[in-house]
């Protein structure tokens, strides 16, 4: 199932404003921290920026969300540093 | 609260690259509403960083989601302060020293829930709603860090989302 993700601030830096990601079909659906764990393999930059204990969060479909919400066909990730706006 | 109301709010918000004109915002949201007795307004603006050495700052957002979110906090709002108009504009791209970058204006039939209601707004807007800035200087780029003052300040209005998950 194909996965749509996409990074912002520092993160897009490092990584690009996009990437997509396939997850096998067989065994359980992902959550967003098992999506994120996968990403995460892709490279030692992808390890380096897609840290939470350097305060990543996540979005799915544009709502903010958890790690270990689950994550379905055609759904959009996004991850991204703390948010400094206002 | 209907589960779409955040979609009422759309026409009342703008992220945008052009400037703003307070005067003339608070003028639009007044005009025909005698029951307002109260506006409260917050602009915030570029200022000099203490070493004095940034050019300009640099406003990403996330297209859509930023509009979605801060409708849902502007329905919020009315749900929770008796607030009669409101108004929104947010700049993205880049800024120089001393333009605005965020206008949020609240009427009210009385004071205390103008301010309040202001308040509230922009201390969630500060850590709920997916922009980021960077200071950028000859010398580079720096994405401006998160900062736990802020996180502190939208936590008295009893709400947890985005940065203080």
């Amino acid at each position: 199932m194909p996965i749509h993700v996409r990074y912002f601030a520092s993160v897009r830096e490092a990584l690009g404003d996009a990437e997509q990601l396939t997850w096998p079909a067989e065994g359980a659906g992902p959550t967003v921290g098992a999506v994120l764990a996968l990403l995460q393999a892709r490279s030692e930059a992808h390890a380096r920026v897609l840290d939470p204990a350097r305060g990543l969060r996540a979005a799915r479909n544009q709502a903010f969300c958890q790690w270990d919400d689950a994550v379905h066909d055609g759904d959009e990730l996004a991850f991204f540093p703390p948010v400094t706006g206002g | 609260m209907s589960l779409d109301a955040w979609q009422d709010e759309l026409p009342h918000l703008s992220v945008q690259t052009q400037d703003f004109d307070l005067g003339a915002e608070v003028a639009r949201l007044r005009d025909g509403d005698l029951g307002v007795g109260a506006v409260a307004s917050f602009v915030g603006t570029v200022r000099q960083w203490v070493d004095g050495q940034q050019a300009t700052l640099v406003l990403e957002h996330y297209p859509g989601m930023t509009e979605r979110r801060i409708a849902e906090m502007m329905a919020e709002l009315r749900q929770r302060f008796d607030v009669r108009g409101l108004r929104v504009i947010h700049r993205v791209g880049p800024l120089g020293l001393g333009d605005q970058i965020v206008l949020v204006v609240v009427t009210s039939a009385h004071r205390g829930q103008a301010f309040a209601a202001c308040e509230c707004l922009m201390d969630r807007l500060k850590t709920e709603a997916p922009f980021w800035k960077k200071e950028v200087s000859p010398q580079g780029g720096q994405w401006v860090d998160a900062r736990e003052q802020d996180a502190a300040a939208a936590r008295r209005w009893s709400t947890s989302a985005g940065n203080d998950r």
